[in-house]
């Protein structure tokens, strides 16, 4: 199947702006778009920029928007993203973080958010000598969070980081936050506390659904927003009584 | 650039943060790595982490060692089988401590599964073993690493490739790296440096290997003297999704799934009657390649692109979405079947190098067969060979490697900066480095790398493989030498500065090339057949002559070959049956 991929270019050394640059490529339906990437910087342009590495969805280093939606480009397949009347696809990086080059973004931000709210297990008790326990069913609720892949998808989706405040802190890291506040065996609730409970923590967003729209992992993540949002109001009536 | 650090870190996987998170406590420590932290390829591990717990049923560490030695064809040095075996159940416990979220049993226990080759009472019946968070345990045990390395804010550069590693005499001194942000070169100066730097799987057409798994660490050392160990012995997964490559873990079989030919035989039943589907992937593998041959894949050509089905739809909707999920979402999205309804089509995908840099049992490396240490180098992980797998790695035993010997690694090299001093790094390190990136960038008509990338990858498919002889692998060995040749002619179109990912794809293709001719030598040389290296003109194994570990350096073109004593001191070599 013959398509046509657009795809923005930028190189900071000789671009003043990002512009557009058609690569015209013979596909099957059921190649990974990652694929016909790497394609086109082996067979046509090796300038071409962009991240990869597990190439099945578990690494997280290529997401990027395809036809005004974030993907990652190896769990999308061309058939998903063209159809009979249109086969042009348009690749675009990340929305929301800053511009390295071609399909590449900086990434720091994000993971500065990230590490802000101390995605890390807390508990002061010493461990016991075997495991903690954990049942099934608290175990279940933590699944979604976990499975998390930092990919920043959410992250380029949210309209609040877009048109609002892009100090937000993002839906990738409260769901991180979320991970562990709802994990039986942590006690950080109060350490991770003023770091979402603050103008640009965890309140900023106002449900669009973006994030979860986007999620690749398939994470529930407005939900998780809002149940959280609701346990620190919980948890400061609680404290404050 | 000059950066200096009491010790160097190469690579952000599970060997390379564990090793950091011990190592940090007493040292300043960098942890370099050519990907973001967090996309390391320990993620992509699927099943689960061995260790004797007896959470679900009886299970003792001496079975797991013994599984594993038998399990890696009596190449395994017997002595790090029982260190592997006995601190895997520490080292799981303490995964747990850190938050990793493992599947719980009822009773709020860690869950155990069945795996490839574990056994109850050396060899009796498949035991539950594999500890397991889902399907996504690498994933887990990756993303709880780096969360513990945030708390103890360990340093890290990300996407800085690795060009070379400085050694003087018998002492490692640093590395020399290129910052992909900006074409600059950084030599890393450091009293000690460990490779965690991962396998060499891209060397192979059809393999569950990220892109960055190219090898530079076992590359680098190989040209700078250091010798590599066991490269012959290379692990072929059973199950790869068709073509693709992408893994299908052992957890399928681990939970009841059944591989199948065209006429709907479970197989394994001829092959391994006690184990069935559960015994190991080298024998599992060559069931398949074998059925395959015969006519019983699924297209019945027996070409090499034919496959078998892996049947998990009568494990029901339930097991398959809460204890397999990740291979449901990938059975789905590049296969279009859904493994509830129907089974899936796999066949075997170059999966893990059990051979590497040889190192002792504190992840130190030996540059020699009487075991002469380099002073400051240390290795661990998949790069790395202790030799804990021997001729043929079980399942999960890789993750169990990387959290036991990265620990072990860690803490020596922690011991080892405090008590010596830095050494003088001449200033001009990195001038050879500057000159080839240069000379690169001049070169305009070279060969296509991709050329020579494929015609390796087909290659080392089609005759350094499953199955092995001696003429198919003299004429691999021939190609290698020729596209060798050819790379040294090979230019960078892009000369840009920031962020070109070309020059680094040409560097990787240098360093891909060394492993497979390394490969390639060693197991022509080994006129025997053992675990994975299976050799259709010498089908059986050896012992008289090659019960030992292979020790070879790179000369030039030249292999010079030397050999090391296997420990057997625990358990006389039998023959392998399942």
């Amino acid at each position: 199947m013959k398509v046509i991929l657009e795809i923005q270019r930028y190189d900071p050394n000789q671009n003043i702006e990002p512009y557009f640059q058609s690569y015209e490529m013979e596909t099957q339906p059921e190649e990974r778009l990652l694929t016909v990437l790497m394609r086109i910087k082996q067979e046509l342009d090796p300038s071409l920029g962009f991240r990869k590495s597990c190439a099945h969805g578990v690494c997280g280093s290529d997401a990027m928007v395809v036809n005004g939606k974030e993907r990652l480009a190896c769990k999308t397949l061309i058939k998903d993203v063209v159809t009979d009347i249109d086969r042009s696809i348009r690749v675009e990086p990340l929305q929301t973080l800053p511009l390295q080059r071609d399909l590449m973004v900086d990434q720091t931000h994000f993971f500065q958010n990230y590490m802000q709210v101390k995605p890390f297990l807390i508990n002061p008790d010493s461990p016991p000598e075997a495991e903690r326990l954990q049942s099934p069913k608290e175990r279940q609720q933590i699944d979604e969070g976990t499975s998390c892949i930092l990919c920043a998808s959410c992250y380029s989706a949210c309209p609040i980081i877009q048109e609002k405040n892009p100090d937000f802190l993002g839906p990738a890291a409260v769901i991180q936050a979320a991970r562990f506040l709802d994990d039986s065996r942590d006690r950080g609730f109060a350490e991770r506390l003023p770091e979402l409970d603050q103008d640009n923590g965890i309140w900023p967003c106002e449900n669009h659904f973006e994030c979860t729209r986007v999620c690749p992992r398939g994470i529930k993540i407005t939900k998780t927003i809002n149940l959280t949002k609701r346990s620190i109001t919980k948890y400061k009536d609680l404290t404050l009584s | 650039m000059i950066k200096e650090y009491d010790a160097v870190i190469v690579g952000a996987g599970g060997a390379g943060l564990y090793a950091a998170l011990e190592a940090s406590k007493k040292a300043k420590i960098a942890v370099l790595s050519k990907l973001y932290p967090v996309r390391s390829h320990t993620g992509a591990a699927q099943g689960g982490i061995g260790a004797a717990l007896g959470n679900v049923e009886e299970d003792k560490p001496e079975w797991h060692a013994f599984d594993t030695v038998k399990g890696g064809d009596y190449l395994t040095d017997q002595d790090a089988a029982l260190v592997l075996a006995e601190e895997a159940v520490r080292a799981v416990y303490d995964l747990e401590h850190r938050g990793l979220p493992f599947s719980r049993t009822p009773e709020g226990k860690i869950d155990q599964r069945r795996f490839g080759g574990h056994t109850r009472n050396f060899g009796e019946a498949a035991v539950r073993r594999s500890c397991y968070a889902a399907d996504r345990t690498g994933h887990m045990i990756l993303q709880t690493l780096y969360q513990q390395c945030i708390k103890n804010e360990v340093s890290f550069y990300n996407e800085v490739q690795l060009l070379d590693v400085l050694l003087e005499g018998k002492r490692c001194t640093g590395v020399i790296a290129y910052d992909l942000a900006t074409g600059e070169i950084i030599t890393f100066k450091a009293k000690a440096v460990l490779f965690a730097n991962g396998g060499v799987g891209r060397m192979f057409r059809v393999t569950s290997n990220a892109y960055a798994n190219t090898g530079d660490g076992q590359a680098l050392l190989a040209r700078r003297g250091v010798p590599l160990e066991d490269m012959e012995f290379f692990q072929f997964h059973p199950t790869g999704i068709r073509e693709m490559g992408i893994l299908i873990t052992e957890g399928v079989r681990g939970e009841g799934g059944i591989l199948r030919n065209s006429t709907g035989e479970r197989f394994m039943e001829r092959y391994s009657p006690t184990m069935l589907d559960l015994a190991p992937r080298d024998i599992v593998s060559r069931a398949i390649v074998t059925e395959i041959r015969a006519g019983h894949g699924i297209k019945g050509d027996g070409q090499i692109d034919d496959y078998v089905f892996l049947d998990a739809s009568h494990l029901g909707r339930e097991v398959i979405e809460s204890k397999l999920p990740e291979i449901a979402d990938f059975v789905r999205t590049y296969l279009d079947i859904d493994p509830v309804e129907s089974p899936i089509p796999v066949h075997p995908t170059a999966h893990y190098a059990m051979g590497g840099i040889p190192t002792d049992l504190e992840g130190c490396v030996i540059a020699d067969e009487k075991g002469t240490k380099i002073d400051g180098l240390y290795a661990a992980g998949e790069c790395a060979c202790v030799s804990v797998h021997g001729a043929n790695r079980l399942g999960t035993n890789s993750l169990v490697d990387l959290i036991v010997f990265g620990r072990r690694a860690g803490i020596h090299m922690g011991r080892f900066v405090q008590e010596s001093n830095p050494h003088p790094v001449s200033p001009d390190s990195a001038a050879s480095i500057e000159a080839q990136i240069k000379a690169l960038k001049k070169r305009k008509n070279g060969p296509a790398p991709e050329m020579i990338r494929k015609r390796m990858q087909n290659s080392m498919m089609a005759k350094v493989g499953i199955y092995r002889n001696g003429r198919d692998m003299a004429e691999t060995v021939e190609e290698l030498r020729e596209l060798r040749q050819m790379y040294r002619e090979v230019g960078c179109p892009d000369l840009s500065q920031a962020f070109n990912t070309a020059v680094l794809e040409v560097f990787d293709l240098g360093h891909r090339l060394e492993n497979p001719y390394i490969t390639a030598v060693w197991a022509l040389n080994r006129e025997e057949s053992r675990g994975a290296h299976a050799r259709e003109d010498f089908p059986e194994r050896d012992d008289t002559n090659w019960l030992k570990h292979t020790l070879a350096w790179l000369e030039g073109e030249d292999i010079r070959f030397g050999y090391k004593p296997v420990d057997i001191s625990r358990w006389e070599p039998k023959p392998r049956k399942y």
